[in-house]
């Protein structure tokens, strides 16, 4: 029993690092409805920013942080501008979509080139290690995670439903041109949209390095596609579900791991998902939408 | 008369090359040292109008990525090796003329690495320092008939080709010789094992460990692996061995994902000893990596730079002089590679000037024929390639190697 808990809690960490990138994946796509691959390369920028800051400069975590999420939001509004905005017109919504893919493999080049591709250990900001409660440890990054994705959560459902840029978002999510005729400046919103996405995933970058700390240029791939799944799992475009996507797929993830197989736990992973979308297409947490014609 | 100008130029640059390094032991030997080289002229004269009177040395190996310690190694300690060979007046009097390439750990950028090599001249390669990258050159040696010695490429078909050799260990030797030294030194009865099954090294090892474990009564109590798209998560594995009560955790991996599960292990509180192979070399020297992590982590090289023996010290403090770090493993395997080279060619008297080919031929022969007293040990060859030497172990003690008797 006791390690049976102790894997939960090992479950809950593993997922709640896909729960805080899954957040920012949702909401680029809930709102500008695209989905933006180069999320999970957004979020080892930002952890480099923040390496540089810790561990070479010597300045303080807090600092670090910052920096991060201003880098990730710079990036992640430049990259709107130049690389998606001339598309979002395009015949075809794939374009969008290779594009974004393009966008990833620039970043991690980039970031290859400058930094090279030996691994760095990343500095954890989290200023405990462990929490122990009675025979369970629980690792202060779980804890770290969990509450900052559960502020995220509600401060974007806030943000969304109570503020006029949010309502703004809402709209533009709903239909853009009728949007548009209502006096909102879409664009505008979907850089906010992409600003806010980026800043989460800065944050995201630093608690992901703390809780796995070696950093490399392809560190951002795979966390961003389990966030994905996570946040398909979770209802593509809902926030709450994206957090509750992200904890149980790590959840799963753990528990196959122990108690079926280490080395199938991904293909029982994908599987969940798999079954998750036919059951119920949606995702756990996601709207039908009837589309007009 | 073109051709003379550009072979006298070779031929000026050997001895200028020659007096130089010269220089630095004592400048009066400078014009005798250089002498070897100008006596190779009048042997070299009858051959290719490629064919300069110096040994053309390559070497490739993984100089940025994640395996960049045991690249940067090789191609440092071998550079080592033959200023040494170089300075001493060379082999049979030619000089060595060195050359590293970047692999990236990447096995298609390992050919291409060798094709830029093979377009400069070289004609006995060094390398490459990965399996994978060793194995995919190999194919291209193989077509080419080109000597191959690979420093540390210890998975098995790394020399399933007649003229590839390796200094190190390979993948199942390395295996049965921890399960050797665990059950031999009573380190553990009671065993688990973490390895990355899309691996061919990790896997190969693990194979062949857990055969010998079995035969030796050990108990292998846990074997959980991960793969390449799932390495940063350990917690699942070691709460298993933590759940088992296994006194020992063997890892036959790469220090990368070493280095995060000595992280994960020390937040959960585990008190256990962890012991790996010439795969967790490497590890101390990650940027920002913290030592005390490593402290009691054993692993299985032929090689400790803190040996008392006159070789390893020169050459530590060679190294540390040149490149301000103290050399692995992987370097001391480089280095024992220019030397077997060295001795093979001697052996077999082979010359600059004969065919990639015919060089090769020879020196098939007479690798098995020599005998290295080198920084890993005392080697002798097979015909298939592997050497036969004693295994070693080193611990990790206040954030160095220091060998275990």
């Amino acid at each position: 029993m006791i390690s049976f808990i102790t894997n939960l809690i090992n479950g809950l960490s593993l997922g709640s690092i896909y729960a805080i990138i899954a957040i920012g994946y949702t909401m680029v796509y809930g709102i500008a409805k695209m989905l933006n691959f180069a999320h999970g390369d957004i979020i080892m920028v930002g952890a480099y920013a923040a390496f540089t800051i810790i561990t070479t400069l010597k300045l303080p975590a807090g600092l670090g942080i910052i920096t991060a999420i201003v880098c990730c939001t710079l990036f992640g509004i430049t990259i709107e501008k130049i690389a998606y905005k001339p598309l979002r017109k395009a015949a075809s919504p794939l374009a969008v979509l290779i594009t974004a893919i393009g966008v990833s493999y620039f970043l991690q080049n980039s970031v290859l080139l400058i930094f090279g591709s030996d691994p760095k250990i990343f500095s954890s900001v989290v200023p405990f290690r462990t929490v122990e409660i009675g025979p369970f440890i629980i690792p202060g990054t779980t804890i770290v995670s969990i509450i900052v994705s559960i502020l995220l959560v509600s401060l974007l459902q806030f943000f969304i439903n109570k503020t006029k840029p949010g309502q703004a978002m809402l709209a533009c999510a709903q239909d853009r041109d009728a949007a548009a005729l209502m006096g909102i400046s879409v664009n505008r919103t979907i850089s906010m949209t992409f600003a806010i996405g980026s800043a989460m995933a800065g944050i995201a970058g630093v608690l992901l390095c703390s809780a796995y700390p070696s950093l490399s240029p392809y560190t951002g791939s795979m966390p961003g596609i389990k966030a994905f799944v996570a946040a398909v799992f979770g209802g593509i475009g809902s926030v709450p579900g994206a957090m509750i996507g992200g904890l149980t797929l790590g959840v799963i993830e753990i528990l196959s791991k122990t108690y079926i197989s280490s080395q199938l736990s991904d293909a029982i992973v994908f599987a969940v998902l798999i079954v998750v979308l036919l059951v119920k297409p949606t995702g756990l947490m996601g709207k039908v939408v009837q589309e007009k014609v | 008369m073109k051709n003379v100008k550009k072979f006298l130029s070779v031929v000026m640059a050997a001895a200028m090359a020659a007096s130089l390094l010269v220089g630095c032991g004592g400048s009066a030997s400078g014009s005798i040292e250089a002498a070897p080289a100008a006596e190779a002229a009048p042997a070299a004269e009858g051959a290719e109008a490629s064919g300069a009177a110096t040994f053309k040395f390559g070497a490739i190996g993984p100089l940025t990525g994640a395996a960049a310690n045991y690249g940067t190694a090789v191609v440092n300690a071998a550079q080592i090796a033959v200023d040494e060979i170089n300075a001493a007046g060379g082999i049979n009097g030619y000089q060595i003329e060195y050359k590293g390439e970047d692999d990236e750990l990447d096995s298609e950028k390992s050919v291409n690495a060798y094709n830029t090599l093979k377009d400069w001249g070289m004609q006995i390669l060094i390398g490459s320092v990965t399996s994978g990258c060793s194995i995919a050159v190999s194919e291209k040696t193989k077509a080419d008939n080109m000597f191959q010695l690979t420093p540390s490429g210890s998975a098995e078909d790394c020399v399933k080709y007649d003229n590839v050799f390796r200094v190190c260990f390979s993948d199942p030797n390395q295996g049965i010789a921890s399960a050797d030294y665990i059950a031999d030194n009573g380190l553990a009865s009671k065993v688990g094992v973490i390895y990355d099954s899309s691996d061919v090294y990790s896997s190969g090892i693990n194979t062949k460990f857990e055969g010998e474990a079995a035969a030796k009564g050990l108990e292998i109590a846990v074997s959980e692996a991960f793969t390449a798209d799932s390495n940063t998560d350990f917690t699942a594995q070691l709460q298993k061995c933590k759940d088992a009560g296994v006194e020992l955790i063997f890892l036959p991996i790469y220090y990368t994902q070493a280095a995060t599960i000595l992280t994960q292990a020390s937040t959960m509180g585990m008190d256990v000893t962890f012991f790996g192979c010439d795969g967790l070399d490497g590890m101390l020297d990650m940027e920002n990596f913290d030592k005390s992590l490593a402290e009691g982590v054993m692993l299985l090289t032929p090689f400790a730079a803190d040996a008392e023996d006159e070789l390893t010290q020169k050459f530590v403090a060679a190294y540390q002089d040149k490149y301000g770090q103290i050399p692995n493993q992987f370097g001391a395997d480089a280095y024992d590679a220019v030397y077997a080279i060295k001795a093979a060619i001697e052996k077999a008297g082979v010359t600059p000037d004969m065919s990639v080919s015919d060089m090769c031929e020879a020196l098939k022969t007479a690798m098995t024929e020599i005998t290295v007293a080198g920084l890993t040990g005392e080697i002798t060859w097979e015909a298939s390639g592997e050497p036969s030497k004693t295994p070693k172990a080193v611990v990790i003690t206040d954030g160095a190697y220091k060998s275990m008797q």
